[in-house]
């Protein structure tokens, strides 16, 4: 869906952005991730020429984002940012239309597109539609942010640190809702943060960077069992790469036909790092399994878990 | 509701008793000649309405060319092409500004004449300046995160123009008419220094004269049209904030 190649920004003799070559898979959500001044954010922006490319080509769906006029890239890319920049003088509503409005849906289109994303976002449509951005929390203002951004249903999103504001269970949630509506619509999502664990729970691959140049382009497991260098593993926290590994494995890969346990079961899509947990918590090695289906014929053991 | 919100705010009173002065100042002959005994006549002799109307159009014209010579220098120099351009405008604006308007007055004169035109020069190079000012502080006022963001979903410079800076930066831009137009209200007065008709006029030709009470006439009318301007464009702040 997007192909990065050679891609480099230079400010004078100082490349910021150092031969990055990436590519990224439809309906994936790709992590870009890295200590301050990689280079991370500065490659998203390229993406929807927000910042000019100096060398290297970014396609989109196989076009070259430089051959298309800006504004017409853009309107097809979802954008959300950190400072989230809601238009203060519009009500939620208009804030959301902004891009159908720009590529002139009728206006009884862009009435039910905003119902259908303040749904999708568990923002109640009559009581927040009329509001202003001011008359609403951090959290809720980022909800409309991401509405907003997936208005005019592009194919690709790009958040830069969306959720790096807001207090941990907010952002939880909203972590949360990025994964359902990813499943839900499909999108294609770059996203950008420093946050390894924000991360290991959104990405379907995390590229990191260092000093403008990709280190490694990986899914969260093979990144947590085979970290390129140091400074991969550095990164992800050296020590607790054990524990993190944990968090992206999931009970149903580990559970065994191996007879019966007594206790509350556990959903085999939950992650060892939640059997373990919970484990701790009720004082036992073996849980039952919730399948899908609901049959608890599995069970995952304390030896599961580690090995 | 709105009646009484109307009754209650000051614009409704001041207004009326504005209206009267304007309109019935030859009624008030036996409280001045009470007041300033030994005056002969007691109220200025001409149609202070005609006064009015003649200040009240200076002050609108040159007002609004200053405002939309202000208005787009500023969107230009806060344009990426114009950028290099802001301290000039800034600049010129501010000589306008420190030249006495007597001075431009005494200037213009020889060049346009006598009349409206050298006073209509001197007030809109005056008024230049807090429209300029107060133009550039709201265009950059608008906080970096909406403009990414417009930028980001695809506004055009006109439509981020158009639709997000001019709105924002709409009550900053007002306050600086505001102050513009009050401050070229007082000074429209010196116009009638070189012939042209205002409320200056009763002011000047009892400094020359020696009438005191046309002094305090024009004075009291000046004063009050400025006050209740002030109170209008309160409003109209008001309601551009709201919005």
């Amino acid at each position: 869906m997007i192909e990065i190649d050679g891609l480099i920004k230079a400010y004078g003799p100082r490349r910021v952005v150092d031969g990055v070559s990436l590519a990224i898979g439809r309906g994936e959500i790709c992590v870009l991730i890295g200590p301050s001044g990689c280079g991370k954010s500065t490659t998203l922006k390229m993406i929807n020429r927000l910042i000019p490319i100096t060398a290297g080509t970014i396609r989109v769906d196989g076009q070259d984002v430089t051959q298309l006029p800006v504004e017409r890239l853009r309107r097809g890319i979802g954008y959300a940012i950190q400072s989230i920049g809601l238009f203060p003088h519009w009500s939620v509503e208009d804030n959301i239309a902004t891009v159908p409005r720009l590529l002139r849906w009728p206006e009884a289109r862009i009435r039910d597109r905003v119902t259908e994303l303040l749904e999708l976002l568990r923002l109640d449509p009559e009581e927040y539609r009329r509001k202003r951005p001011q008359q609403l929390s951090g959290g809720q203002q980022q909800r409309v942010g991401v509405a907003r951004a997936l208005a005019g249903d592009p194919d690709v999103l790009l958040m830069d640190e969306p959720f790096g504001a807001l207090d941990p269970i907010t952002r939880g949630a909203l972590q949360q809702e990025v994964i359902r509506i990813q499943r839900a619509t499909g999108k294609t999502i770059v996203f950008v943060t420093h946050d390894i664990d924000e991360a290991l729970r959104l990405a379907s691959t995390i590229a990191i960077m260092r000093d403008g140049r990709l280190v490694q382009h990986a899914s969260p497991v093979e990144l947590l069992e085979r970290p390129a260098d140091d400074f991969v593993r550095d990164f992800i926290g050296r020590s607790e790469i054990g524990l993190k590994l944990l968090s992206v494995r999931k009970v149903g890969d580990r559970a065994r036909l191996n007879g019966t346990a007594i206790g509350e079961p556990i959903d085999a899509g939950a992650t060892l790092r939640d059997a373990l947990a919970q484990m701790i918590a009720q004082g036992t090695q073996v849980l039952p399994v919730r399948d899908g289906d609901g049959e608890t014929g599995r069970s995952l053991a304390l030896g599961d878990i580690v090995t | 509701m709105r009646l009484r919100a109307i009754l209650r705010g000051p614009v409704l009173w001041v207004g009326l008793l504005f209206a009267a002065l304007v309109l019935f100042m030859p009624a008030l002959a036996p409280v001045f000649a009470w007041a300033f005994p030994g005056y002969t006549p007691p109220v200025y002799p001409a149609s202070f309405l005609s006064l009015w109307l003649s200040h009240a159009g200076l002050v609108a014209v040159s007002s609004l060319i200053a405002a939309f010579v202000a208005i787009g220098a500023a969107i230009f120099v806060t344009r990426p092409a114009g950028r290099e351009f802001r301290p000039i405008a800034n600049s010129l604006a501010a000589i306008g500004q420190t030249f006495p308007p007597a001075a431009v007055l005494a200037v213009a004169v020889p060049v346009v004449g006598f009349g409206s035109m050298p006073t209509l020069i001197a007030l809109t190079l005056y008024g230049l300046l807090p429209i300029l000012e107060n133009a550039i502080a709201g265009l950059e006022g608008v906080p970096p995160a909406v403009r990414e963001a417009a930028q980001g979903m695809g506004l055009s410079g006109v439509q981020m123009l158009r639709q997000v800076e001019l709105p924002l930066a709409a009550p900053v831009i007002m306050a600086g008419i505001r102050t513009s137009v009050i401050v070229n209200i007082g000074t429209a007065t010196i116009g009638s220094t070189v012939g042209t008709l205002t409320l200056g006029t009763p002011i000047i030709n009892g400094l020359v004269s020696e009438k005191l009470n046309y002094i305090v006439q024009g004075a009291a009318v000046v004063g009050l049209f400025a006050i209740l301007t002030d109170l209008v464009f309160e409003r109209i702040e008001r309601r551009l904030r709201v919005a």
